[in-house]
């Protein structure tokens, strides 16, 4: 116990502040929501995380997005089991056949209002897999789109950067 | 590989000259179950199945067995006329097989005749049951659509039973799958795992690409292996262009290859320590975890090194103040490191979770063909460092930690011991690099050729087979993942679990959807 402890101060505080995102990291689908809606979530997002067909390097930096140095919990972001819970649908990928269903009904259990955004160059449009026989192409041909984040795999900043962005309100 | 002869007794069987660096034949159909049997009474053990289709040219499907023993490798090929497109199964020999033969079927729509699964993998109920991709009349851009089907889910019937079904979406951030238990109070009775969540076509869309460009989709197999998955794919292609790497190249990939496996176990080994509520050894291995993404991007440009492994070599140099940066962090990192595993040693209650949790027995191990981290914590020797061997590992042999307990501790501990191992190579590349280029121009492969290679990943041995078209077409890519003989694990090691502990073992495994459905 006192080697954990002595370890837990030994480590300190590690975190660091978010820079600023880049332009081109971040795309804002234009789908209007309320501004009401974007106050509400601005200090407490929960999440609701779907992989409909990623390489899961997205997934390694989302959970990277939770480790000490980003901690997107200091944001108010959390990250939920229950698609009841959710006030955001994160989805990496691009959506592949025998994942549709399951994201259309993760999509479909989310209490209103949702805000949906695509994680990852392949959510966009299928990306290097593009559209196929397995690949449906890019998360909007299943659920409505509020933003995307682009990047194979985007960094832990841009993420958390597409992530406020997508809930603040300008 | 070299292209010594290998006495395969009774693998005889006309030469399969388009194999490069490696040993082919074709035997006569009726007898592909009997060699399987000559080779396993011979120690050989089965790594991989796959099909092509060779219609255009022969009116025949092929369909390929890849065997290893010690350093040899062995491609046995039969031909399956179209009139009648069956093949006779390995199952009986080799249990690997059951999923291997199961996927061909379904992807190639070749029957495996005494196979005792006829039901599809991959292909969902909904899909057309005459809907085979990897054939080559089959049209990969239009959509399929969905019918009418059930999948057979193993039952368990008495009193007290009860199912239990998690999936494809799963509570946490990792990738889709669905695992239903049979169990009786918190005991577990029966696992039946169905994946193909995550099948975006892969294979298929490497026909669609130049094998120059297929680097970046090698890359994005199994994202957090994206180094070994090009790197394999890479020397599947330089093996059949008979491209010689640049020796300098051969070790940027070996300290590329080091980097990803310490991320990776730094980040497991947190994980499962998680998964028993010990939250302090998540987020100290996550630190560590990030400084080695850290460096690799500040070395490399990307924090995964994505796209930095191409056909001829590498595409970034390490300079000496790159060298000292690795160097320096690597120091931190070790120091940090063994503290957290004096931590881990110390903990009664991690021990108390860990041990005797999960056991895969290394005869079972043996008997699925279990490899890399999952083979080795059961006692199976197999390290394609030193089975398949290029620079620099004929200098820096790896240390192989070997253990016989199987359950999740030792999975956990052959981590540990190989993040020691890879720091020590590490430095040791770092040290004795030689100058020199480090990318030459890979030519297309000759129309015909085709490549095998394997690499041992972080998760372990990684199997490519490339044939190639017209002017460095791709006409087939075959992959195996660790993932695809690891999977069966799972189901073995979970029995007489209890429900609680399945995540923990699920993460002890860690093996990859993505690689798996492909």
């Amino acid at each position: 116990m006192l080697r954990i402890l002595h370890q837990i101060f030994r480590t300190g505080v590690v975190t660091e502040e978010l820079p600023p995102a880049e332009a081109h990291e971040v795309e804002l689908s234009g789908r209007r929501l309320e501004e009401e809606v974007r106050k509400r979530f601005g200090k407490s997002l929960t999440i609701r995380f779907v992989d409909s067909g990623s390489c899961n390097a997205c997934e390694l930096e989302l959970q990277a997005v939770n480790n000490p140095f980003y901690d997107s919990e200091r944001f108010g972001i959390h990250f939920t089991a229950s698609p009841r819970f959710a006030d955001m649908l994160l989805v990496t990928g691009p959506v592949s056949r025998n994942m549709e269903i399951a994201l259309r009904r993760t999509y479909d259990a989310m209490p209103t209002p949702k805000l949906v955004v695509g994680l990852g160059d392949c959510s966009v449009d299928g990306g290097i897999f593009g559209k196929s026989y397995a690949s449906l192409g890019g998360i909007d041909s299943v659920v409505p789109v509020d933003a995307w984040i682009r990047g194979c795999p985007p960094t832990p900043s841009a993420i958390l950067n597409g992530i406020l962005k997508a809930v603040s309100t300008k | 590989m070299s292209d010594k002869e290998m006495k395969i007794p009774l693998a005889t069987g006309a030469p399969d000259d388009t194999q490069k660096g490696i040993r082919g034949v074709v035997v006569p159909r009726a007898e592909f179950a009997s060699t399987a049997k000559v080779l396993k009474a011979e120690g050989w053990r089965l790594i991989a199945e796959w099909a092509v289709d060779e219609r255009a040219a022969a009116r025949s499907f092929g369909v390929y067995s890849a065997y290893n023993k010690g350093q040899e490798y062995i491609l046995v090929k039969i031909e399956v006329p179209e009139a009648d497109p069956t093949f006779p199964t390995l199952t009986k020999k080799f249990t690997a097989s059951y999923r291997f033969e199961r996927q061909i079927q379904s992807l190639m729509g070749l029957t495996p005749v005494g196979h005792p699964d006829p039901r599809p993998w991959i292909k969902h109920e909904d899909w057309p049951a005459d809907a085979y991709p990897l054939r080559k009349d089959f049209d990969a851009g239009k959509s399929l659509p969905r019918v009418e089907g059930e999948y057979g889910w193993f039952r368990a019937e008495g009193e007290g039973i009860f199912e239990i079904a998690v999936g494809p979406v799963h509570a946490g951030i990792i990738e889709p799958g669905h695992f239903r238990f049979q169990a009786v109070g918190e005991d577990i009775i029966n696992l039946e795992t169905r994946f193909g969540y995550v099948h975006k076509g892969i294979e298929k869309r490497f026909e669609e690409m130049d094998y120059a460009g297929a680097a970046r989709l090698a890359g994005r197999v199994s994202g957090d292996t994206t180094i070994a998955h090009a790197l394999a794919y890479c020397r599947a292609v330089e093996a059949a262009s008979a491209c010689a790497v640049p020796k300098r190249a051969h070790w940027i990939r070996a300290l590329l290859l080091e980097l990803e496996r310490i991320a990776n176990h730094l980040g497991d080994i947190g994980a499962i320590c998680n998964d028993t509520a010990f939250t302090f050894m998540l987020y100290q291995c996550a630190i560590l975890r990030e400084r080695v993404l850290r460096a690799t991007r500040d070395v490399f440009g990307h924090r995964l090194a994505m796209d930095r492994v191409v056909p001829g070599g590498v595409t970034h140099d390490v300079n000496a103040a790159h060298a000292a940066l690795i160097r320096k962090e690597l120091d931190a990192i070790a120091s940090e490191f063994e503290r957290l595993i004096r931590i881990y040693e110390d903990n009664p209650s991690l021990e108390d979770r860990l041990y005797s949790t999960g056991i895969l027995k290394p005869e079972t191990a043996k008997e699925i063909g279990a490899v890399g981290i999952v083979g080795r914590a059961s006692g199976q020797r197999l390290d394609a460092r030193v089975q398949e061997i290029f620079p620099p590992y004929d200098m820096l042999v790896p240390k192989l930690t070997v253990l016989t307990s199987g359950d999740v501790h030792a999975r956990a501990w052959v981590r540990i011991e190989e993040v020691r191992d890879s720091m020590r190579l590490v430095n040791a590349i770092l040290d004795t690099m030689p100058e020199g280029m480090i990318k030459t121009d890979c030519p297309a492969p000759p129309s015909g050729a085709a490549g095998f290679a394997t690499v041992e990943g972080w998760r372990g041995e990684i199997v490519y087979w490339v044939r190639f078209g017209e002017n460095g077409s791709i006409e087939r890519c075959a992959i195996r993942d660790p993932s695809s003989v690891c999977w069966l694990s799972i189901e073995q090691a979970i029995k007489g679990n209890i429900v609680p502990d399945f995540p923990l073992c699920n993460k002890s495994f860690n093996q990859s959807y993505s690689g798996h459905d492909l």
